[in-house]
């Protein structure tokens, strides 16, 4: 009788079980991992895809963009030019994982490794997780979520519906409140309060107020333009949530798709924020899992060998002059922070000493990581940890693009003068705050024609894509129902760079 | 933990999402499906394919900064020969390097993917229709299938609805006050532990006279009376014929080339998949002729070539044979398309037209005669004289809708001619 856990490429749920508690025991014990509780599915391809289109989430409203996204993807698969991923990981409690029935069972152990224990951990620790989204609630919220969608549109139409997604889609990224922690949404709350909501307008609905006469030659004061701001609680960076508080002309059905779309965007919000982290405490995890299980001899050579060609194949990360060049790999660089992170904290460098005084030669390498992935994000994490040894080892430079100049320029490369600008410049490149173009709400003309007037705060000159700025500017005056204005203002000196405005569609959209 | 088999649950999810796409980029699918089913043989439309529609319609927008303007820093892996302060000339397109980027480069321009057959055929046949659908019903109606249809108080025992009769005996039972067995049994007992006792005879009496009157009661109410009696009632209704059959008819004399073959080819595989979105199932008979008809296989009938001369009455006498042996017309729905280059024997033109205004086209739910010509045609079209064929068929075209004629000369202009013949509302229908 072998030791191995399984041997060649097939699996059963037997194996699948075994593997799963040597993982357990080693990620666990070992590594001190935290997780919530585990629901591992078996998935086909197709159904791979399905989840692919449907933003990863196993439960979805319909909406066209879905099944585009799906064709696209079905259609790379199907010519081979892309591969499918592993598995999919849900955010939720119990921790659903996907894993696809043609992985091979070594490939099942890496993937239970990965997303089971690495990225549940990570779900289960990090801070912007527990603070901003409810593992509990997700999947109970999207029941709901596809529910009302569809009800909709069986009471409103195909088209009403769409039109209100589109809209809020192309506003997704504009839907998300960066400070306060949302109130979690509950399934029997939200039900409660929609049918309140109807219940109560129909209760006030009297006709007679109708043919009440209008008081003649009364003519509202123009309001200052301090409080008619502090009334529509101006400037509001969440354009969506604007729009669906305060938005004149939508109707109920209206705001709360609105409000779903929203409450989705706030979901994925830390997932943007931690992109790297998350990857690259998964990958470290199924990295030390496999070693551990190939040490103590429960895996054979063959399969060891079969999952360092993979994870080698993950962590490729092009030069930035090679045609496959794509950014930075957030795996690679994810778990090339990692383990440079353990080998500070077990074996450090004077150099590290110098830089990484508090966790250098302290010892238990796990120990500061797993601290490391419940306390940051993306862009303070690299701000605090990324050491000169990885920028050396992983050749970083930083290149200058000006559009006035015909040349880019390399400010800094990887040695003494460049390592703490690099360091900067790579935490900004993570921060969403920094990526996403700064657009806000700051009037609107209440007494004169409503035109809702936005700015775009432009930072080095950046400007928007007119075209598309152009469209999604007709969406937000169409869910306003008056005339929108978007200004890009220099943050430099408050010049009016460029003006975008769309007029709202004729016919109020219902 | 957990394991869950997820891989039997229903396929086709996203089925729903798709739809909405392909309603939502519907303008620009048609158009390439009708570009895609010009450019390709019409055997390869059956598959379904590959669709390329540009991706404005679907284009999904959201406020983004532009790559061309401002300033923008980047850091970047693997530097091999740079210093500080080193300047790179600019890549041609404009820069796009950075991490943020490339996120949507893919599928801009244009957006590929795959329709199934049905999707591409729902398209491609869109806005068609089988003619004479109301004399269609008429010979539907001849062969019926039993339906059923409520209750009925009359029928044989083996239709008795057991359900409904209980139903009707409990409510009668209750309205009528008819005595639970069970209430008698438990007088009785009473009455009899009473005797046993040696209780007041008048009470024993009372309960004598009690329990008899209950018992009365319950026999002048039957437990079931023949007016609670239900039968399942069951309707004739007319069963639709789903089944069709199709009659290639093709002369395929020396007279016709290779070219003119092709085309008839054409029209009969669209004509095909036409008939079978329509029913279940479509049998396809092959009949050629010379001077003489025969019913033949497909590789033959579009493959070898005859000598002879051209009588077109054999194969609509051939056609008559086949359809009484085999296709029974309360049983199937027939169609007939058939192609020649116009050239008959003018002797048989007489007979050709009785035969088919008087034995074929009553049978028939369509008849297309597809009148092929050479690719290039030496004279103009104002001297072109009508073939025998055409002559004698437009006199029967005239009186009757069953038949459609129309000239084909390009392969462009067979899936017009088509749409043309089917297309939702005839003039003429």
């Amino acid at each position: 009788m072998s030791a191995l856990l399984f041997e060649g490429a097939d699996w059963d749920y037997d194996k699948l079980w075994r593997t799963y508690d040597a993982i357990e025991a080693i990620a666990v014990t070992e590594l001190g991992l935290d997780i919530y509780p585990n629901q591992i599915e078996v998935i086909t391809a197709e159904q791979m895809l399905d989840a692919y289109s449907s933003i990863g989430m196993p439960l979805m409203y319909k909406h066209w963009s879905f099944g585009k996204r799906f064709a696209r993807d079905e259609a790379l698969y199907r010519r081979g030019l892309r591969g499918l991923a592993y598995e999919i990981v849900i955010n939720s409690s119990p921790c659903l994982s996907y894993i696809m029935e043609e992985n091979s069972m070594m490939l099942q152990a890496v993937v239970m490794a990965h997303a089971a224990f690495g990225h549940n951990h990570f779900f289960k620790n990090n801070n912007l997780f527990q603070q901003w989204t409810d593992a509990r609630g997700i999947l109970d919220y999207l029941d709901f979520a596809k529910g009302y969608v569809a009800r909709c549109e069986e009471r409103h139409g195909h088209e009403a519906v769409e039109r209100i997604l589109d809209a809020a889609h192309a506003l997704m990224d504009h839907g998300v409140h960066r400070y306060p922690r949302p109130r979690t949404p509950d399934l029997r709350q939200e039900e409660t309060r929609e049918r309140e909501r109807r219940e109560y307008q129909q209760r006030i609905y009297n006709d007679l107020w109708r043919t009440v006469p209008k008081r003649a030659g009364v003519v509202q004061e123009p309001k200052a333009v301090s409080d008619r701001k502090k009334l529509l609680d101006l400037p509001e960076e969440n354009i969506l949530y604007f729009l669906e508080k305060k938005s004149p002309r939508l109707k109920q059905w209206q705001r709360e798709l609105l409000r779903i779309v929203r409450h989705i965007a706030q979901y994925f919000y830390p997932q943007k924020q931690t992109k790297l982290m998350n990857e690259g405490c998964a990958t470290a995890v199924h990295y030390a899992v496999m070693t551990r299980l190939s040490e103590r001899g429960l895996i054979g050579e063959g399969a060891m060998l079969e999952f360092l060609q993979s994870h080698t194949s993950v962590i490729f990360q092009p030069d930035f002059d090679d045609p496959r060049y794509n950014g930075l790999n957030p795996y690679t660089f994810g778990f090339n922070m990692m383990q440079d992170i353990r080998r500070i904290a077990e074996a450090p460098t004077d150099e590290d000493r110098a830089w990484f005084p508090e966790i250098a030669g302290q010892g238990d390498g796990w120990g500061v990581l797993r601290e490391a992935w419940a306390a940051f994000r993306d862009e303070s994490f690299i701000l605090q940890f990324l050491s000169p040894n990885l920028i050396r080892k992983m050749r970083l430079f930083h290149v200058r693009d000006d559009s006035d100049e015909p040349v880019l320029r390399v400010e800094r490369i990887h040695d003494e003068r460049g390592y703490r600008a690099i360091r900067q410049t790579l935490a900004r490149q993570h921060d969403l705050a920094y990526l996403e173009p700064d657009i806000q709400i700051v009037d609107v003309d209440l007494a004169g024609d409503r035109r809702l007037i936005l700015h775009h705060r432009v930072t080095h000159g950046q400007l928007l894509e007119p075209t598309d700025a152009r469209s999604v500017l007709r969406h937000i005056a169409a869910l306003w129902g008056y005339e929108a204005v978007l200004l890009e203002v220099s943050a430099a000196n408050d010049a009016v760079l460029r003006e975008h405005s769309a007029s709202a569609p004729p016919v109020a959209i219902d | 933990m957990n394991i869950i088999d997820r891989r039997l649950n229903p396929p086709g999810k996203s089925l729903a999402n798709r739809q909405r796409f392909l309603r939502r980029a519907r303008e620009q699918v048609v158009k390439a499906v009708r570009d895609a089913s010009a450019k390709r043989g019409i055997q390869d439309i059956e598959n379904g394919d590959r669709i390329t529609i540009p991706a404005g319609g679907v284009h999904e927008p959201s406020f983004r900064r532009a790559a061309t303007s401002g300033q923008r820093e980047h850091v970047l892996p693997g530097n091999k020969a740079f210093a500080e302060g080193d300047t790179i000339p600019r890549p041609p397109e404009g820069g796009g390097r950075g991490s943020q980027g490339a996120a949507d480069g893919e599928g801009e321009d244009e957006f590929r993917f795959v329709l199934s057959r049905d999707e591409f055929l729902d398209i491609f046949l869109d806005d068609l229709e089988l003619p004479d659908l109301i004399k269609h019903k008429i010979k539907q109606a001849q062969a019926t299938t039993l339906m059923r249809a409520g209750f009925s108080v009359t029928g044989s025992p083996n239709t008795l609805n057991l359900v409904r009769t209980m139903r009707n005996s409990l409510s009668r039972r209750i309205a009528l006050r008819r005595p639970k067995p069970e209430d008698i049994a438990a007088l009785e007992q009473e009455r009899a532990e009473l005797e046993a006792e040696g209780g007041d005879p008048d009470a024993i009496r009372a309960m004598t006279e009690q329990i008899e009157l209950l018992r009365r009661r319950s026999r002048r109410v039957p437990y079931i009376d023949p007016v609670d009696v239900r039968y399942n009632r069951y309707q004739a209704v007319p069963k639709p014929i789903a089944q069709a059959v199709m009659f290639c008819l093709m002369d395929v004399s020396g007279s016709m080339t290779e070219h003119m073959k092709d085309l008839a080819k054409r029209f009969y595989i669209l004509l095909y998949l036409f008939l079978r979105r329509r029913y279940q199932a479509v049998d396809i008979v092959f009949i050629r002729h010379t001077h003489e008809a025969k019913e033949v296989d497909e590789p033959t009938f579009f493959y070898s070539t005859e000598t002879g001369g051209t009588v077109v009455s054999t194969a609509l006498v051939e056609m008559q044979r086949v359809l009484k042996e085999r296709y029974p017309i309360e049983d199937w729905n027939i169609y007939a398309a058939q192609a020649s280059d116009g050239d008959n024997l003018i002797s048989d033109n007489a007979r050709t037209a009785a035969l088919l205004r008087d034995g074929i086209l009553p049978l028939c739910q369509y008849f297309a005669y597809i009148e092929v010509a050479a690719e290039y045609h030496t004279g103009t079209g104002v001297f072109e004289r009508d073939t025998e064929l055409w002559r004698t068929y437009r006199m029967i075209a005239e009186a009757s809708q069953t038949l459609a004629m129309r000239r084909v000369r390009t392969r462009r202009d067979i899936f017009p001619v088509f749409r043309d013949l089917f297309a939702r509302n005839r003039a003429h229908a």
